[in-house]
């Protein structure tokens, strides 16, 4: 039985450097979300707070879906910036 | 029950899902060899991929299940909105690339490409197929009740449809059929949520919704009622007799009385006012009569007593009272909400002197709760168990996404990491746009007068139904299709796992290449029948809350293999299979004993031995534990470097 990928893959060089800005970045989006978890397990009345007239359960809520879509975009171009670099 | 059918509606929608067969059918034809059956030969364009993404993402339990809990419960339905988008960041910055760099075609073969062990092969097909399963009932429950108020079929029907017709598809459909009918359904989803939204907006919010004049609100009377000194009770209004045991009956205990009018029994949620006055708030109930007899607020299920609720109790607009706002802005909307009452319902079950009833009765709301966590999950006060119970379930929904096998697979169809990478980043887009959406679907649901809450799973296309029949049929139709869509990939994965990894792999059964699709489809039709038999059982169930049990156990049992074997190089074969076993295990255990399971028993949710209903907090630690100290313990089979190295 074969294994392996299902169509053949050039070597890739920025692999390495990739792999660990996935990680940082990780952990930078999962603070972000363990952060909202944690205002609803200790202090969930701030949830209630308004800024702008919004709950802050709105705005953040909202945040963690656009914030996660800004870092993906970040995450995309340095890995595409890597990959034209190092695999020349 | 409580909708009339269209002919419109019966026609758009049976059009459409033939269309969506013969897509089906047509694309399937062009598959010839098993890359291209598996993998759709690789060669799928990122940005289709990334829509496809979101059309297998968002099922049955992102449409009907999040709206229909917004519609209820308000922001803590959102919440698996939030957790379910999250998972994807889990996907895209750990998962994506290197799952696209080991595997073939199933999530066991890069699971197993470094070992070629038999433990992994075993423990990740079971895996899979358990997982598969508990994604289905879900899918399945849609799918039913999709077609209660589309077709004026019952909920079983609708799920025996959608097994037939999901089994015949399978037997032609490959990746490639199903990459482009999700394509289409994800972006058609999309396109008709946001004309929904708009719709919902232009309307605005009501003290009586009327549809846009379409269908006057039901009018909610209130009654003054006094003690009389021989223990009666006088009703303000004339042709209202209470029970002659109001006094003493257990519908009195719980604050309740049953008046009877013109011969139909009625049900009032009673506040005392003072002395032996009373104010009587009309409920909903649904009664099961000692004589076996099903009664919907005093009629039969036909006679269509049992009205849709949903409306505001007083709005506050711009600093002013009004009784509509008009049409509105998305944050004046929200704005609006946020400052307004909204009556919501509750729920108790009474049994009283044979009878059961189940009585749903109003609960004026302020906006400022519905807009913030609390009506669903008890965060304010909350005991231990209660916060637990929250943590875990949005820690499941965090690491589910990244481990389901019917999104894993989807990294195959793409010609490279960086096509992988993208298409991630086109899904996660996708996806957060859809889920804003939600918010005001299913406020919208809550606000116009179009809930059954007997069963909120079809807040969503209800609302729709309120601008009108066409747009209700496209929207159903797009909702079921992408059942199918779902359910037809899932059932494919499930019975991979059995024809693949199980027959094939792991018991090295000599097959001919004919018996080997034999195999899968007798795999692909029994996995079916057990889908439809769980659909049914399952029926009423939200839709979203049973897809949080299957991201608990796909995170349970298959997230920490995935990521020791990424990220730490001491993993070996049998550290992967026992952490697969052992969170499987664990999180079908906690589940079978949680108090939901309980009350699916028959049995009652306090007698459960555990008081907490999501697994995941206890059972993902258990697995990395059980990873980490098998592969400490078989250190002499371990990969060492080269693993590392790759990953």
């Amino acid at each position: 039985m074969g294994h392996g990928p299902a169509v053949k893959l050039g070597k890739d060089n920025a692999s390495a450097y990739k792999t660990r800005l996935g990680v940082q970045m990780f952990i930078f989006y999962t603070l972000f979300y363990a952060g909202f978890m944690l205002i609803n397990t200790v202090k969930p009345s701030l949830m209630e707070m308004t800024i702008g007239g919004l709950s802050l359960a709105i705005i953040y809520g909202i945040g963690l879906i656009v914030f996660a879509f800004i870092l993906a975009m970040i995450y995309n171009r340095l890995c595409t910036a890597a990959e034209t670099r190092m695999n020349k | 029950m409580i909708y009339a059918q269209s002919p419109l509606a019966i026609g758009l929608f049976l059009a459409f899902v033939l269309f969506v067969i013969g897509l089906s059918f047509y694309l399937g034809r062009r598959t010839t060899s098993s890359a291209g059956y598996y993998a759709a030969g690789g060669n799928i364009h990122w940005f289709t991929n990334g829509i496809a993404f979101a059309g297998d993402y968002l099922s049955a339990a992102s449409f009907l299940g999040i709206c229909g809990m917004i519609a209820t419960a308000g922001y803590d339905g959102w919440m698996y909105a939030i957790g379910y988008l999250a998972g994807w960041m889990v996907a895209l910055f750990l998962v994506a690339e290197p799952m696209k760099r080991l595997g073939k075609y199933t999530f066991t073969d890069a699971l197993d490409s470094k070992f070629n062990s038999k433990g992994i092969q075993l423990m990740a097909a079971i895996s899979t197929l358990i997982v598969s399963v508990f994604y289905l009932i879900p899918q399945m429950v849609g799918a039913g009740t999709l077609v209660t108020p589309l077709l004026g079929l019952p909920h079983a029907a609708g799920v025996i449809i959608v097994g037939v017709v999901v089994t015949i598809i399978v037997a032609t459909a490959g990746m490639a059929s199903t990459t482009y009918v999700q394509f289409m359904k994800g972006g058609l989803l999309i396109v008709f949520s946001t004309i929904l939204v708009i719709a919902v907006l232009t309307r605005g919010l009501s003290t009586a919704p009327d549809q846009g004049g379409d269908k006057p609100y039901h009018n909610f009377v209130t009654l003054q009622a006094t003690m009389t000194g021989d223990g009666g009770l006088q009703i303000s209004e004339a042709g209202y007799t209470p029970a002659a045991d109001w006094n003493s009956s257990a519908l009195r205990e719980a604050g309740f009385v049953k008046l009877t009018k013109d011969g139909i029994a009625s049900i009032w949620m009673m506040k005392e006012t003072g002395a032996g006055t009373f104010e009587l708030e009309e409920t909903l109930y649904k009664a099961t009569l000692a004589s076996g007899e099903t009664s919907y607020n005093g009629g039969t299920a036909e006679e269509g007593k049992f009205f849709p609720v949903g409306h505001m109790k007083e709005i506050n607009y711009k600093g002013e009272t009004v009784a509509e706002t008009g049409a509105v802005g998305p944050f004046a909307f929200l704005k609006t909400m946020q400052n307004s009452t909204v009556v919501l319902w509750g729920s108790k079950i009474i049994k009283d002197a044979g009878d059961t009833y189940t009585i749903y009765y109003q609960k004026p709301t302020p906006g400022s709760q519905v807009l913030r966590p609390g009506l669903k999950f008890k965060v304010d006060n909350a005991t231990a168990a209660e916060k637990f119970n929250f943590i875990s379930l949005m820690l499941a929904l965090f690491c589910g996404t990244a481990a389901l096998p019917h999104i894993l697979i989807r990294y195959y169809t793409v010609p490279s990491q960086a096509a992988a990478r993208k298409s991630t980043i086109v899904a996660i887009a996708a996806i957060g746009f859809f889920y804003i959406l939600t918010v005001f679907m299913g406020i919208g649901a809550m606000t116009n007068g179009v809930i059954n809450i007997m069963d909120n799973n079809m807040s969503a296309p209800l609302l729709a139904l309120s601008f009108g029949v066409v747009l209700f049929a496209i929207i159903s139709s797009i909702a079921f299709a992408t059942v199918l869509g779902t359910v037809a990939g899932l059932i494919v994965a499930a019975s991979g796992a059995v024809a693949h990894d199980l027959m094939d792999n792991f018991l090295g059964m000599k097959m001919t290449d004919k018996g080997k699709v034999m195999a899968g489809k007798i795999s692909a039709v029994v996995v079916g029948c057990i889908a439809i038999y769980l659909g049914i059982v399952f029926e009423g169930m939200n839709v979203s809350f049973l897809v949080g049990w299957a991201f608990a156990l796909a995170a349970s049992a298959n997230l920490p293999a995935i990521l020791m074997l990424l990220f730490w190089k001491k993993t070996t074969a049998k550290g992967v299979a026992w952490s697969i076993g052992v969170g499987l295990v664990s999180a079908m255990g906690l589940i079978l004993l949680s108090p939901d399971m309980y009350i699916r028993y028959g049995l009652l949710p306090t007698d459960a031995p555990i008081s907490f209903n999501s697994p995941a907090a206890i059972s993902i630690p258990l697995s990395f534990i059980a990873l980490v100290i098998v592969s400490l313990m078989t250190q002499k089979d371990a990969i060492g470097q080269e693993v590392a190295e790759t990953a």
